[in-house]
């Protein structure tokens, strides 16, 4: 075992690696430009899955409104993990 | 040959065969952890459709071994699953937790071939002390008292079950396991026993409470067996039961959010078996032929990739002795197969292209589209964006990377790694070539899971969802710290009331025998003035007085007489 720090824990990669993310994100919304997303619901007003990059802001929003329901609820639910211990 | 013979019922193989493995030593022991599975999943493609085996008890008619297309179904998986669980268990469990597993494994197998309600309960029952003695194996205090509180829900959902039964037998006069709707009080109250092993609301803590608690090898193999078989009754019993949709939408966030507030690997993966099977109950109650194959399809997928995430993370704390990801980190850098396998699991219940959640879990999502329900739908949508978050993300993260927790284990044992390797194949093969297993759905499959449209929204769903997970990694530092749910009200507050009660009636009762006390010393002090040596009736009286008394008397009949 290396007595130095793996790659992923040094400092001066955080950056690399947050490129890389932006990279990927960038790579599945290419698609975007040539592929046409059905409507799920022909026929009634909802429109919104067959509009650009639905997908993508629809799972970013919704992942970021359960990060804060759970925030919240933990205001109320959080207790030490000994707390049924007697 | 086969046609000749009665068939075997392949549950009663497992649960009998699992009986002879305490008298086994070494290789003969192996073969029969390996053997028995093999051959009850044989039997279970054996035995013929319909009724096999039909069989008179009392005046009740049973059919007991009776095959259908959902029942061999769920029964390949449970079998498949007590062989990958017992090899990953044959050299760390208990033998006590391995008779426990099988038998537990054969009855669930039982449920499913089970074609009279009677049989389905006694298989359900012996399924419950299976499971608790699972748990009970592992041999700590916590699991101890995690085991009794198991054993207890369980209990209780069975004897709604039973009540239900027993009601709607003699409503109707039958016990078959057919398509019911949830209309008279029988069928409620077998709906709701059911519900009780799904892991429905308001009981759905019981799953988070009592699983990580088993032995590393014992949580495997409870994540497959009691929730399945529940959604495996839903599925043949109530179909279409619109109320399913919100129970199983409800199960689908609270197993979300449980599992973001959560900070223990193995609860992480507990709230989202809820989660999971939260996806198959709505998919239930939509009720199509497209929801009903999808929920069976993701049944048998997730037993996959659950067990294999559950053999993961049983791997780590297996190695390292410890389960709370404030502990852990870094980890793929000495376990580097123990941290792929664990990512297959995690892509393969997110969905992700390729694996085995995304041709069985889009099943569900298409058949809300289809229905024409857009709540349900996009809620659905949400929810599989937060499985990312929530376990394919974030169990493998806090565990094998964030932070260096300066922790070196090797790798666990060969044979564990043998059968995470069996389901990390199963989970990319089933990805890859979901043809066999859409072959033996309940209804024939027209669903297309691969085109270009579907893989790229999944795609820039998920990743999007990862991309959130990280821009908000900081609101989810992980704390020492647990979850209030519904259990609180049986570990603290009944508890708590338990014991006012048992001191406000002490004290009464002290109360009362003080005052019974005073009152018998008082009537043992009335005796004793009256009767005791100086008590007026008690006095010994001198000869004269009594002389004069007698002469007194005399001389009163006198007068009278004179008179």
């Amino acid at each position: 075992m290396s007595a130095q720090t793996h790659w992923l824990y040094r400092k001066q990669n955080r950056g690399k690696l947050w490129l890389i993310q932006y990279l990927i994100l960038g790579l599945v919304l290419l698609p975007e430009l040539f592929v046409h997303h059905h409507a799920h619901f022909p026929g009634t007003d909802f429109r919104l899955d067959a509009g650009v990059g639905f997908y993508a802001w629809y799972g970013f929003a919704t992942c970021a409104a359960m990060v804060v329901a759970a925030k919240v609820l933990g205001i109320f639910l959080k207790r030490p993990d000994d707390y049924y211990d007697d | 040959m086969i046609d000749l013979m009665p068939p075997l019922p392949p549950a009663l193989v497992m649960v009998l065969g699992a009986l002879f493995i305490p008298a086994l030593r070494g290789s003969a022991r192996r073969s029969l952890l390996l053997g028995l599975p093999l051959l009850t999943l044989a039997l279970v493609w054996l035995v013929p459709d319909g009724a096999a085996l039909p069989a008179g008890f009392l005046d009740v008619q049973l059919d007991p071994v009776h095959a259908s297309a959902e029942g061999r179904l769920f029964a390949t998986v449970f079998a498949l699953m007590a062989f990958v669980g017992g090899l990953y268990a044959m050299h760390q469990a208990r033998t006590l937790e391995l008779v426990a597993a099988y038998v537990y494994a054969g009855s669930a197998i039982g449920v499913t071939f089970a074609g009279d309600l009677v049989t389905l309960f006694i298989f359900w029952e012996l399924m419950a002390i299976g499971s608790t003695a699972v748990i009970f194996a592992a041999g700590t205090d916590a699991a101890g008292r995690a085991a009794l509180r198991y054993l207890l829900v369980h209990l209780l959902g069975g004897v709604v079950l039973m009540a239900g039964i027993i009601a709607h037998w003699t409503a109707t006069g039958s016990l078959a396991v057919e398509a019911l709707s949830p209309n008279s009080l029988g069928t409620v109250l077998m709906l709701i026993g059911i519900l009780v092993n799904a892991g429905a609301p308001p009981l759905s803590a019981w799953i988070a409470d009592a699983y990580p608690e088993a032995s590393p090898s014992g949580t495997v193999f409870l994540s497959a067996f009691t929730t399945k078989t529940a959604v495996f009754a839903l599925l043949v019993m109530f179909p279409g039961a619109d109320i399913l949709i919100w129970i199983g939408l409800y199960m689908v966030f609270y197993g979300i959010l449980y599992a973001l507030l959560e900070n223990d690997m193995r609860r992480i993966l507990a709230y989202s078996i809820v989660n999971q099977v939260g996806f198959m109950v709505c998919a239930i109650g939509i009720g199509t032929e497209l929801a009903l194959n999808g929920a069976a399809a993701h049944a048998f997928a997730h037993i996959i990739y659950k067990a294999l995430l559950l053999m993961s993370a049983g791997g780590v704390l297996m190695m390292t002795g410890k389960r709370k990801c404030t502990d852990l980190g870094g980890l793929f850098q000495t376990m580097p197969r123990t941290a792929m396998h664990g990512i297959i699991g995690a892509l393969a219940i997110s969905a992700f292209p390729f694996t085995s959640g995304f041709v069985t879990k889009s099943l569900e999502t298409a058949a809300a589209a289809h229905e024409g329900l857009l709540v349900v739908w996009l809620l659905l949508l949400a929810a599989s964006a937060g499985v990312f978050l929530h376990a394919g993300i974030k169990f493998p993260w806090f565990v094998f990377f964030q932070k260096d927790s300066g922790l070196r284990p090797p790798e666990p044992p060969i044979e564990t790694r043998r059968a995470m390797t069996i389901f990390s194949v199963l989970c990319i093969g089933l990805g890859l070539f979901p043809a066999p297993l859409y072959a033996i759905l309940p209804y024939p499959v027209d669903y297309q899971a691969y085109t270009v449209e579907h893989v790229v929204s999944q795609l820039q769903l998920l990743l999007f969802a990862g991309f959130a997970f990280f821009v908000l990694l900081t609101q989810m530092k992980r704390t020492l710290t647990i979850s209030l749910d519904f259990d609180w009200f049986y570990r603290k507050f009944l508890h708590a009331l338990a014991e006012e009660f048992t001191g406000r009636t002490a004290e009464a009762r002290d109360r009362l025998e003080a005052q019974a006390l005073g009152w018998a010393r008082r009537q043992i002090r009335l005796l004793y003035t009256h009767h005791g040596p100086h008590g007026i009736l008690a006095r010994t009286w001198p000869t004269g007085s009594m002389v004069l008394w007698v002469a007194l008397m005399l001389g009163f009949t006198l007068l009278l007489y004179l008179l």
